[in-house]
């Protein structure tokens, strides 16, 4: 990593950790529900920006994560965290190896709609049968604890806990795309030719990173699910696919820091198209200022907003850099 | 089962099937001809639907013509939309890759959406058939079956028919297979190959708001309708093939029957069913049942 | 000027001088040294090709070829465009499978094997378009084609710069290639005709047996022509090399064996001076098609 990267990095992650001193709990849930949409929006990097494959059912390992929390909570007691939150991440984790051990011998345009349809498939499963509760959804009736250690019903506690996570899993991306197994999925996403002329049997690297995202999704559907207590069919459906799709691009494909402009500005559009305090009546239409924006970002921000300082830079100085070299995803 | 009841549902599944081939048709050559993924292909279909509701009684008013009358003006109004629409935003989608293509479509999903909330509110609103039409037809001695639900079998035969017709037998047809399969050719014969695009673009769009008025009396008109419709049509266009009409046919058919008969055998997993049929499709044939053409 | 394509009179009437290039050593056929039994030593046979048949529906690319790379020689493939050379080099990549007939790596039938499982038992490949990795500096190039060799894809703590064997392998690769002054280039700013040194030298890092190069000299001037036949004729000793080419000098200096295809079948095989003087090669190319 760049030094101006790592510190920039190191900013972000010091911002949130002092972030709940200075606000109250309206700032303090919302930014716990953005840090989640940059978990969920770090999960689909790993596919789209680092291994180049366009998954467009990201919704359904996030919703697996969420549902299976609620699923395999017992009626009376707290479930632990201990076996609760990797059975959840598991369950989505399983769930991505069976749709992208099929959706995997696809390409192109028949994947991202391959992956599209089996993320149907599961919210039909939730949204038509009585094992999700149908259209209603269900409560989880007591949030999972570590002993008397953790005690995720308070929301700074909650906060905390899911800036722990976010902390986790960018440590955990940034490692993996500097080892051997990120640089061949790199490779894979600029040569797959040239992987296989080499050596290297794409496919299993394929799946393993399709499954590791899933996985990955899974955590974040599963602490959506303990902040809100509550899940519905809506977290499988398409939109929200389409949603962690435009945060990742809208803040630059290829970087992992981009995943968490990218689910920071989005959530903050959102909450600015729906302000009424800006727009009176007209918020409630707030899905047109939304579809405008993301309309705007594609012609406007090739490369995102990480892209953005280096765009300027072009503008104001001509021509005269030279193309990025990513040696790391950071 | 009765006979009259398995000859109602295969009724409904032909409708269906060939109603959903009528939309899929379009998104398949916008996507196989143009190279363009276009989400915004259900929101073509809603426009239809709901010009069908707030068209009819305008023309009525200033033309005095009715039911058919009220078609003519729509696909009018869905072709010039299809120029417009293509010139002014399509056109930027074409060298660029799926990924912004799938974004700026979703993008101008949501604009549709909105756009029709402001001008036709969030109701449900249903559409009546006009009189003629509005009959029903006995089969057998109980059962009787809807005459509408005919007629617009018969539109979306007659369209595909006259489909088949313009690509095997027209020059314009042959233009557009010859340009689905080889653009740089296509254009150094000098062909317009920006026009070509124009009239692809406005037919797929035309007839798939064109499905939407016809559908209209038996769907209702409601917010998000092209949702469900645009999914069911990609399904369509990864299992028939990209870019194969053929294909389109085939599947729709094969979608029809599979979800109309799903919902009365297995009420619960209806939904799944056609995804299921997909992927075990795919699996056997990965790149749908026809290559293009 | 390099011919482009054969036409009439361009097979080269002498070897021109051989200065630049080491003297080719004669094909192998019989060993030097009698053993006591009196057999000749068996040509070291690294890749060869059984009777390789493709059709492409109604159309037969290639009909019933057979060819053996030894080790320690260059063997050419020529022919003019359509003759099937890309589809021979491509079915014995294993980029696609014959519609009948048999490859065998090394002794071992590969026919249906995949292309990174023969690349894994020590197939290499470079192909006419340059495929490399464009955003990538020339040593990550050369790395990553060298960790196919090595791949430890579990151990995702460790920075892939210390696995030494992908980094040491690396280097002795982009040396060979002669890129030592560039590694620090991205490159897809590199010149085409380092680019082709670059696919070349990617197709060294996992140190393959068998060489499969696709047109390497396409688009190079005379002064890296020079510098790759150089690295050609050094490659020779310890691998099998196939060389599809257009450049009919570079391919007389360089081959030992000539194998010379028309529509999907060959007419000839046997040395440059052999293919100089064939009738069939002559009705082939200077008299009627």
């Amino acid at each position: 990593m760049t030094h101006s990267k790592t510190i920039f990095t190191a900013l972000v992650f010091a911002a949130l950790a002092l972030y709940p001193v200075f606000t109250g709990s309206y700032g303090v849930d919302l930014v716990t529900k953005i840090m989640i949409y940059a978990i969920f929006a770090l999960s689909l990097e790993l596919l789209v920006g680092a291994t180049g494959l366009i998954c467009f059912g990201q919704a359904a390992f996030f919703g697996i994560g969420a549902y299976a929390a609620v699923l395999l909570s017992p009626e009376g007691s707290a479930p632990s965290l201990l076996w609760l939150l990797p059975a959840c991440v598991l369950a989505s984790a399983a769930y991505a190896l069976a749709v992208g051990a099929l959706s995997l011998r696809t390409k192109g345009a028949y994947f991202i709609m391959v992956t599209l349809a089996f993320a149907q498939m599961a919210y039909y499963m939730v949204h038509d049968t009585p094992l999700g509760g149908g259209t209603d959804g269900i409560y989880l009736t007591m949030k999972p604890v570590l002993g008397s250690l953790l005690d995720l019903d308070k929301s700074t506690t909650l906060y905390g806990f899911t800036l722990l996570m976010l902390a986790g899993v960018f440590g955990f991306l940034a490692l993996l795309g500097r080892s051997t197994f990120g640089r061949a999925l790199a490779g894979i996403r600029v040569n797959e030719q040239r992987m296989r002329a080499t050596g290297f049997s794409t496919y299993p690297y394929k799946l393993a990173a399709f499954t590791i995202s899933g996985g990955i999704a899974g955590l974040a559907g599963f602490l959506f699910a303990v902040k809100d207590g509550f899940v519905n069919p809506e977290m499988m459906s398409w939109h929200l696919s389409g949603a962690v799709l435009i945060m990742i691009i809208l803040g630059g494909l290829g970087h992992l820091r981009g995943a968490l402009l990218g689910a920071f500005a989005f959530a903050l559009l959102q909450e600015f198209f729906k302000s009424e305090a800006v727009f009176g009546d007209f918020a409630k239409h707030w899905h047109l200022g939304l579809g405008l924006s993301i309309i705007a970002s594609v012609v406007f921000l090739p490369r995102g907003l990480v892209g953005l300082p280096g765009q300027l830079k072009v503008r104001l100085m001509g021509r005269n850099s030279l193309p990025e070299v990513r040696r790391e995803a950071v | 089962m009765d006979f009259s009841i398995f000859l109602i549902q295969c009724l409904n599944a032909l409708q269906y099937g060939l109603l959903l081939f009528l939309v899929a048709s379009g998104l398949t050559l916008i996507f196989g001809i143009m190279g363009v993924i276009n989400l915004a292909h259900g929101s073509f279909y809603m426009i239809g639907a709901y010009m069908a509701y707030a068209l009819a009684p305008i023309v009525g008013a200033t033309l005095g013509g009715g039911f058919f009358a009220t078609l003519a003006v729509g696909v009018v109004l869905a072709v010039l939309l299809g120029y417009v629409l293509e010139w002014a935003f399509f056109s930027f989608l074409y060298e660029r890759e799926h990924l912004q293509q799938v974004l700026m479509t979703y993008g101008l999903i949501l604009v549709f959406e909105e756009l029709r909330s402001l001008l036709a509110g969030d109701e449900v609103h249903g559409v009546a058939p006009p009189d003629f039409l509005a009959g029903t037809l006995a089969l057998g001695d109980v059962m009787t079956y809807p005459v509408y639900r005919l007629f617009i079998s018969g539109v979306c035969l007659a369209l595909a028919l006259g489909m088949y017709f313009v690509f095997t037998r027209t020059r314009l047809g042959m233009m557009i297979r010859a340009g689905s399969t080889n653009r740089e050719m296509v254009q150094s014969l000098g062909i317009d190959i920006k026009f070509l695009y124009r009239v692809v673009f406005a037919a797929g769009l035309g007839v798939a708001v064109l499905a939407g008025m016809v559908a209209a009396p038996v769907s209702s008109v409601y917010p998000n309708m092209g949702d469900s419709v645009l999914i069911i049509c990609f399904v369509i266009v990864v299992i028939g093939g990209i870019g194969s009409i053929r294909g389109a046919l085939l599947a729709a058919l094969l979608i029809g029957f599979v979800d109309t008969f799903g919902k009365v055998f297995l009420p619960q997993a209806a939904g799944v069913l056609v995804y299921v049929l997909m992927a075990l499709i795919l699996l056997w044939k990965p790149d749908g049942l026809f290559k293009a053409g | 000027m390099k011919p482009s394509d054969i036409s009439l009179g361009v097979l080269p009437a002498t070897s021109p001088a051989l200065s630049a290039v080491p003297a080719t050593p004669a094909v192998p056929s019989a060993s030097a040294i009698p053993a006591a039994s009196a057999l000749p030593a068996a040509p070291d046979i690294l890749l060869r090709g059984h009777d390789i048949t493709r059709r492409w529906g109604g159309l037969v690319a290639l009909d019933g070829v057979s060819l053996a790379l030894e080790r320690g020689t260059v063997h050419a493939v020529i022919g003019t465009n359509g003759a099937g050379k890309s589809t021979l080099i491509n079915i014995l990549s294993g980029e696609i499978p014959p519609s009948s007939g048999r490859v065998e790596l090394l002794g071992q039938d590969v026919t249906g094997c995949t292309q990174p499982k023969r690349a894994r038992l020590g197939l290499g490949r470079s192909y006419q378009r340059n495929t490399i990795y464009p955003t990538f500096t020339v040593f990550e190039n050369c790395r990553l084609a060298a960790q196919a060799a090595t791949q430890q894809p579990w151990q995702w703590w460790r920075s892939a710069q210390h696995c030494e064997a992908s980094m040491s392998a690396a280097r002795q690769a982009a040396s060979r290639a002669g890129l030592n002054e560039l590694l620090d280039r991205p490159a897809g700013l590199l010149s085409h005709g380092q680019k082709r040194q670059l696919e070349i030298a990617m197709c060294l890092a996992t140190a393959p047996q068998v060489l499969l190069l696709d047109e390497p000299l396409a688009g190079m001037g005379a002064e890296e022509t020079e510098r790759m036949l150089a690295l050609l004729a050094e490659l020779k000793t310890g691998h099998a090399i196939l060389l599809v080419e257009h450049d009919m000098d570079a391919v007389f200096r360089i081959a030992e064996c000539i194998t010379v295809m028309v529509n999907g079948t060959v007419i000839a095989s046997d040395t440059p001076d052999g293919i100089r003087n064939s009738p069939q090669v002559r009705a082939a190319y200077l008299g009627d098609h």
